[in-house]
């Protein structure tokens, strides 16, 4: 059983009005933003289950809308964040799904378009409390929760790319917690997410990319 | 290393350590989180700090809710206290105000701390808040409180559930009601037993409470409930303090709890299709959206 804090039991500390309809809607929203490179131009919001149905009431919209522009769950720039993306020119779009029942009933599609042209899609599950993960990367499911220094690699399914992303974090001296792959089929794109304790340098990104096979590098730093 | 997995381990280790519940919680969490007492006070600080402001704003400058169920309740019942008025007598009538405020200002997309929920966030700080502005209590001994609560709390998360959707109101509130009453035993000086059997009989008398939100919102009746967690604390808080023993400990009854909260139906665990939900106000709110 993982370690329960006193701060997960007061806290977390967080615009209202809901841990799960808000809190944990904008922390998946947060971590999706940290998953994509470059400037975001236009995201969409698809939203299923419970938050299709209650969103507004529990401003779900504006969390996640807060949430992709880097606010924390206790930013009050939270209530204001429809009018703020709106000034930076970040285009955003919400759409309710109740036809799809087979999800998480606390479930949202991100899918973020950067300036570059670039596009990604994350799926996230709120799971109470202010908890969540993130199941799905370009609709490869895979299980990720943010709650460690992680680094997403995206790369062919083809032998030798775990050997080398062992070898250059060990060469970093970076202490690897989990470590696990997820493909989309055999020969596929595949990811692999590696969590530690450590904080990651920046450079093992340049020396991941050097396999071949290596397509994308994301470092993701839990604070 | 200190850790506990039930109420007996940790009274145990209050009784061994001639500890208090609130030191025992607080090593834990420098053992356990691998930090330090310095950073963790820093953070229970803060913790602090917003629960002040969200009880205490919406007395001067009510807000209303999103859904425009709520808004402008703290501000009447302070008014009520001040005229003199009030029926409760000041440590009641002043917690059931902040536990109002607090859901105010959660329903207008304030900054709240859930404790353990956002639903149930006004009753742990209502409690406290009361306690401290009337006994004249330290922020120091409030903190210190806190670390009391998030003990019972804990207990709660790690062997029952504080999820509405799962066990009812009785989770939210009733948990967070047995973790304010547990440290408003140790604010007045009682033992941590004292505290443990405040919490049991908190989790008795609520019982069975749904959850049933009118339009699922986090608005009404959850406002209500939480100022009646506050007096389900505070009762069971006097019981305990006055040396009155109960017979099914915290971890009986916690267990119960759990066991009472799976047996209510679906439609009475936050899915907004049964209670308050479907009355004829609630449907006809629901019929206006």
């Amino acid at each position: 059983m993982s370690f329960i804090s006193v701060f997960d039991v007061l806290g977390p500390s967080m615009v209202g009005p809901s841990s799960s309809h808000t809190a944990g809607a904008c922390a998946i929203a947060y971590l999706a933003q940290k998953m994509k490179s470059g400037n975001l131009k236009k995201v969409e919001f698809t939203l299923y289950g419970s938050f299709a149905k209650t969103y507004h009431g529990h401003g779900t919209d504006r969390a996640l809308l807060g949430g992709i522009m880097g606010f924390a769950t206790d930013d009050i720039r939270i209530r204001d964040s429809r009018q703020i993306a709106r000034e930076r020119g970040l285009d955003f779009e919400f759409i309710p799904d109740t036809a799809e029942t087979d999800v998480h009933p606390n479930t949202v599609d991100i899918r973020m378009i950067s300036d570059d042209g670039s596009e990604m899609t994350v799926r996230g599950e709120s799971l109470g409390g202010g908890k969540m993960r993130i199941t799905q990367i370009d609709h490869v499911n895979v299980d990720f929760t943010g709650d460690y220094n992680a680094v997403i690699v995206t790369q062919r399914d083809r032998p030798g790319v775990a050997a080398h992303i062992t070898r250059v974090l060990s060469e970093h001296g970076v202490n690897i917690a989990f470590m696990r792959i997820f493909r989309e089929s055999k020969g596929e794109k595949a990811y692999t997410i590696v969590e530690s304790d450590n904080l990651l340098p920046d450079d093992i990104k340049q020396q991941l990319l050097d396999n071949p096979n290596v397509e994308d590098v994301m470092i993701v730093h839990n604070q | 290393m200190i850790d506990f997995k039930n109420a007996a381990e940790l009274l145990e280790l209050c009784d061994t350590n001639r500890w208090t519940i609130s030191r025992v919680m607080r090593q834990r969490e420098c053992d356990l989180g691998e930090t330090g007492n310095e950073q963790i006070q820093s953070r229970m600080s803060r913790v602090l700090e917003i629960m002040k402001d969200s009880a205490l704003s919406p007395l001067k400058s009510p807000v209303t809710s999103m859904g425009g169920l709520i808004g402008g309740q703290a501000e009447k019942l302070n008014t009520l206290y001040e005229e003199g008025k009030s029926i409760c007598g000041d440590v009641l009538s002043t917690g059931i105000t902040y536990a109002m405020a607090v859901l105010e200002v959660n329903a207008s997309m304030g900054i709240i701390v859930a404790a353990p929920t956002a639903g149930s966030a006004g009753v742990v700080p209502g409690v406290i808040l009361s306690l401290q502005k009337h006994r004249h209590i330290s922020d120091e001994k409030i903190i210190d409180s806190l670390f009391n609560a998030g003990a019972i709390g804990y207990l709660a998360m790690r062997n029952a559930t504080v999820a509405g959707a799962v066990g009812g109101c009785q989770a939210e509130v009733g948990v967070a009601a047995a973790m304010a009453a547990s440290a408003a035993v140790e604010l007045m000086d009682g033992t941590p037993r004292q505290s443990l059997d405040a919490a049991s009989t908190v989790l008795m008398n609520m019982l069975g409470l749904v959850c049933d939100p009118v339009g699922g919102l986090v608005e009404y009746p959850c406002q209500n409930r939480n100022a009646a967690g506050v007096s389900g604390a505070l009762v069971a808080a006097e019981i305990a303090l006055a040396g009155i023993r109960q017979w099914i400990p915290f971890d009986q009854m916690l267990s119960a709890t759990y066991q009472v909260g799976r047996r209510i139906p679906y439609e009475l665990r936050e899915t907004a299709l049964g209670g308050c939900a479907v009355t004829a106000f609630g449907c006809g709110f629901c019929g206006k959206k």
